[in-house]
């Protein structure tokens, strides 16, 4: 399983940016964190997401 | 011409109100920015929805300084993970870390501020901390390379105004950056105070958000805020220990 945004999911095997595109994230607006480090968006179509990783997909909010 | 600017990072700003955006809706954030004339508008990094269909930047108007900041952060390697992915969104280098790990009077970590702030510095971050005002924190905030210190009011979203009054002055007193005062502020005539006293400038947000006319108060902040920024320039007359003075002259009677 891949923990991403806090859950988990089935998504080990799939690359970024296969994850990304299955769920329709807008991908002007997001930046993705793979095991605390930022995943270029070069890489979205090569990084390979593993068992075990912990993914984070962040885009701005309002606020103070 | 305005010719009243404080510097930071670089960049000069003639606006001496920085906007938040949390809290109300983003239709009304051009009209709030417009009426409150701010050149730098903050903003928060979190977890995204999918098929989110709009951004908070497409309703900021164009040439607006974007400021986001680490809320959420409980430590300063959060901070710096947050500041980091603010950043690859693409909106500059200026970040205002805020690290609370108190979940009911979200108090800033100042010995946690401290570290991010050196750690962002190191980075490139033009850093804006959010902090507890305390001159010792104060120090290790400049010699982190912090450039701008944001000392808290109140607490946040309280809108109780000038709490903490006697140690934000120490600080416009005796740090050699811009002080801006930060969170707690709640009505014009405290924004006008902080800028009395000689604040480089204020940030508001609840004030604004929870206000009865979102944009109508924005523009109230910016006239007050311009108000206290020229009294502060103009030094302000004495105050008396006792006793009264005439302001008008004390011959001429007509018994004499």
């Amino acid at each position: 399983m891949v923990h991403i945004n806090g859950k988990d999911e089935a998504a080990a095997g799939m690359t970024v940016q296969e994850y990304l595109g299955k769920n329709e994230y807008p991908l002007e607006w997001i930046v993705v964190e793979c095991n605390e480090e930022i995943v270029p968006k070069a890489d979205y179509a090569t990084r390979q997401l593993q068992d075990g990783d912990i993914v984070e997909i962040v885009s701005f909010v309002g606020g103070g | 011409m305005n010719n009243d600017t404080f510097k930071i990072g670089g960049k000069e700003f003639t606006s001496r109100f920085i906007l938040g955006s949390g809290k109300y809706s983003m239709e009304l954030i051009k009209a709030a920015v417009e009426n409150a004339g701010a050149q730098i508008i903050t903003l928060a990094v979190r977890r995204t929805n999918t098929k989110k269909n709009e951004s908070i930047l497409d309703y900021i108007p164009k040439g607006v300084t974007l400021l986001p900041n680490t809320s959420g952060a409980r430590d300063a390697k959060e901070a710096v993970r947050i500041a980091r992915m603010a950043r690859e969104l693409g909106c500059g280098d200026f970040v205002k870390v805020e690290i609370m790990k108190d979940s009911k009077y979200l108090l800033p970590d100042n010995v946690e501020t401290v570290k991010a702030t050196e750690m962002l510095a190191k980075e490139g971050f033009v850093v804006l901390p959010y902090m507890y005002p305390d001159l010792y924190t104060a120090r290790d905030l400049v010699n982190a390379g912090a450039a701008a210190v944001m000392p808290l009011a109140s607490p946040i979203g309280s809108n109780k105004g000038l709490a903490t009054r006697e140690f934000i002055q120490i600080l416009i007193d005796e740090i050699d950056l811009p002080i801006i005062v930060d969170a707690g502020i709640g009505r014009p005539s405290q924004a006008c105070e902080a800028m009395e006293m000689g604040a480089a400038a204020v940030m508001a947000n609840t004030a604004i958000a929870t206000a009865g006319d979102i944009p109508a108060m924005a523009a109230a902040f910016k006239s007050a805020i311009e108000a206290g920024r020229s009294a502060h320039l103009a030094g302000l007359g004495r105050v008396l220990e006792r006793g009264a003075a005439a302001s008008d002259p004390l011959t001429g009677f007509l018994r004499d």
